[in-house]
């Protein structure tokens, strides 16, 4: 029988195969940023361990760094302590840090791609749930805790079970004015929020090879909203093209060797998935959220839902208690909502195209009234480039704020967050209550309908301006 | 990491589903470089309401934790299993695991036992009726016991065996050194390296 993608990486990697024993994997990339890494390195310090593999090692600064002012000192001592842990952990332990104001500097998941360090056939890690984005290489990438980073960088190991593996086969083309995130809302809407749980998805179809690579991560980001443990894009010539030149991929010889490799990486004809879930492309529209997971998502030309409507009871409570806390009145219609602020950017929606996405709905345009829109570029490599193409001007003509590279509101571990009450429209991965500051409230959008709603202080779709 | 054989404790029911790690432990919390001090945050967003279950005074030094389902999704924080140690949890019994929040439960100790949701339902509606009941979460027989229960869970040999034992994973790997040594000098040359 032939293998998947998933199998084929996984099967590279085995170190060693036991029974009863989990698979001892190699890991070709370790992502390390300042939030999960400190109890990791005081492990290795106590226990008198290097880090096995600095070369195969990269940190950044990311979750806590402010977005403006970011000559000054942070302001927040905890946040300080935690960016000055890793820069000290990074000096004694030889790992290569790409700290707060250098041009290199960025979100750990745009960083990567970046750089060219994520390829297809990799195995990568990071304590961080959304390492999922760089399977959309071709790469098996997921996120792990911090006893998991301490074991990687003693090691360069790590010991896991083999998921079950899942395809979500997306037929056919996406709509004009659909994007990646409205199609990976529409995918965990449908699987729901656990219904990834124990495997590794692979997104195939047309509209998937119809991607562009920073599309592709979009959707692979989210893997982790559906409870998979990573997502998966079989690589093609849109992979190699985007990997062709970057700073750390191979050139010549090696070059040719590492693509012939990387051809071989489909799932082979006679593969089988344990499961297996089909969409049809063209009849999904821009999806948004409206409760309090990422599961909680409808079109955006539909109404709030009403709880009753839910058969299982645990979903109907769910659905009872995500409206009270999003202050929502079942079959009000979406676009009727009002939001305070916008925010564009993180891990998920944060890259160069996503930007230009934006820029494009509000060029010309003003924001509405008191709404705060954010745009926070996902590196400063993004932020360079957008600069370059003018896309700042568009943003702060049209009355938005335009600031530096991290993570910024999507969780709010810097000073960017929402106040109780408020809300926002947010082109991050988690509507979690609370997730952008106690008591705000998130629907999560496309940086297109951001953009538009933006403009009308409602939820909009770029079409309805 | 503390070995797990057999526990014997009075059980909290949390009827919720989809608990994500925010709420478990709220990013605040996760700027602290320390592994220990994680208990005060836990559900530090929840315990502002006086309702929240964890504020019932009768469910004060419980130490097993009955969950909806699909607890721990979201967030990979290890923050989150600290914080339930910390608080004083032992054991938490629900009918799905996100994945990520299991293996980290499994490194440190913290048992994730799963059971079918009517189980996990029909443990927290006795519980509610009486607080005082006790629980045992026995690991050796890989079994349920208490209130009218007794089901068995599944767990593999050797992630017991690791628990029982209280064996950490770093050390277990170590033991392999040469294999990883020698399956690094089999990899292709055109691999990225960060420096």
């Amino acid at each position: 029988m032939g293998r998947t993608l998933a199998e084929k990486v996984w099967d590279a990697h085995v170190v060693r195969r036991a029974e009863g024993e989990p698979d001892l994997l190699y890991i070709d990339l370790h992502l390390v940023h300042e939030v999960t890494s400190p109890q990791a390195f005081e492990a290795l310090r106590l226990a008198g361990r290097p880090v096995r593999r600095p070369d195969l090692t990269v940190a950044t600064e990311d979750h806590n760094v402010p977005t403006t002012n970011t000559l000054a000192p942070i302001a927040d001592p905890v946040s300080a302590a935690q960016v000055e842990a890793l820069r000290k952990n990074c000096a004694e332990f030889g790992v290569k840090l790409f700290p707060m104001n250098d041009p290199g500097q960025g979100i750990v998941h745009v960083v990567g791609p970046q750089l060219g360090l994520s390829q297809p056939g990799m195995t990568i890690v990071c304590g961080d749930s959304h390492t999922s984005t760089h399977g959309a290489f071709g790469a098996l990438a997921f996120g792990i805790g911090t006893s998991q980073v301490e074991h990687v960088l003693a090691t360069q190991t790590l010991p896991q079970r083999r998921p079950r593996t899942m395809a979500v086969t997306v037929e056919g083309d996406l709509p004009v004015g659909v994007t990646a995130k409205d199609l990976i809302l529409a995918i965990i809407a449908r699987i729901g929020t656990g219904g990834g749980a124990g495997h590794i998805i692979e997104y195939r179809g047309a509209a998937i090879r119809g991607l562009s690579m920073e599309g592709r991560m979009t959707v692979c980001n989210m893997s982790i909203e559906a409870g998979a443990r990573a997502g998966m894009i079989a690589p093609d010539d849109t992979t190699f093209e985007y990997l062709a030149g970057r700073e750390r991929v191979a050139t010549g010889p090696a070059w040719d060797e590492a693509v012939a490799y990387w051809r071989t990486l489909a799932s082979d004809p006679d593969a089988e998935f344990d499961h297996e879930v089909v969409i049809d492309a063209a009849s999904l529209t821009p999806y948004v959220t409206w409760g309090t997971n990422p599961g909680q998502a409808a079109p955006l030309g539909s109404l709030v839902p009403t709880p009753s409507d839910y058969a299982n009871p645990a979903a109907q409570a769910s659905a009872e208690r995500a409206l009270a806390y999003m202050g929502l009145t079942a079959g009000t219609p979406l676009t009727e909502v009002a939001v305070d602020t916008v925010f564009i950017g993180s891990c998920t929606n944060g890259r160069l195209s996503d930007l230009r996405a934006a820029a494009d709905v509000l060029r010309g345009r003003q924001v509405a009234g008191d709404v705060r829109v954010l745009v926070v570029p996902g590196s400063m490599q993004v932020k360079a480039q957008a600069e370059a193409e003018g896309l700042d001007q568009v943003f702060e003509a049209a009355g938005a704020q335009w600031r530096s590279a991290g993570c910024s509101m999507c969780l709010g571990m810097n000073p960017d967050t929402l106040s109780p009450g408020e809300r926002s429209a947010s082109t991050s991965n988690r509507n979690f209550e609370g997730r952008q500051g106690q008591g705000g409230r998130t629907h999560l959008v496309s940086p297109q309908v951001a953009a538009a709603t933006a403009i009308t202080g409602r939820l909009t779709a770029p079409a309805d301006l | 990491m503390e070995a797990f054989t057999i526990h014997t404790g009075r059980a909290v029911p949390l009827r919720r589903s989809d608990v994500d790690t925010d709420q478990i432990i709220p990013s605040d919390w996760l700027k602290r470089i320390e592994r220990t001090g994680f208990g005060a945050g836990l559900f530090s967003q929840w315990r502002t309401d006086e309702s929240f279950v964890l504020n019932n005074p009768a469910y004060a030094g419980a130490s097993i934790l009955l969950a909806g389902p699909d607890f721990g999704t979201g967030s990979s924080r290890e923050h989150a299993v600290w914080a339930l140690q910390d608080y004083g949890f032992r054991a938490v019994i629900s009918a799905r695991f996100a994945d990520i929040f299991r293996g980290n439960a499994l490194g440190n100790g913290l048992l994730p036992v799963q059971l079918p949701a009517e189980t996990v339902e029909s443990l927290q509606s006795a519980v509610e009726q009486d607080p005082t009941v006790e629980i045992t979460v026995d690991l050796d027989a890989r079994e349920v016991r208490g209130a009218g229960v007794a089901a068995a869970f599944e767990l593999d040999d050797f992630t017991r065996w690791r628990l029982m034992e209280g064996l950490d994973d770093v050390g277990l790997t170590l033991r392999h050194e040469e294999m990883i040594t020698g399956f690094e000098g089999a990899r292709p040359g055109w691999l990225p390296t960060t420096v």
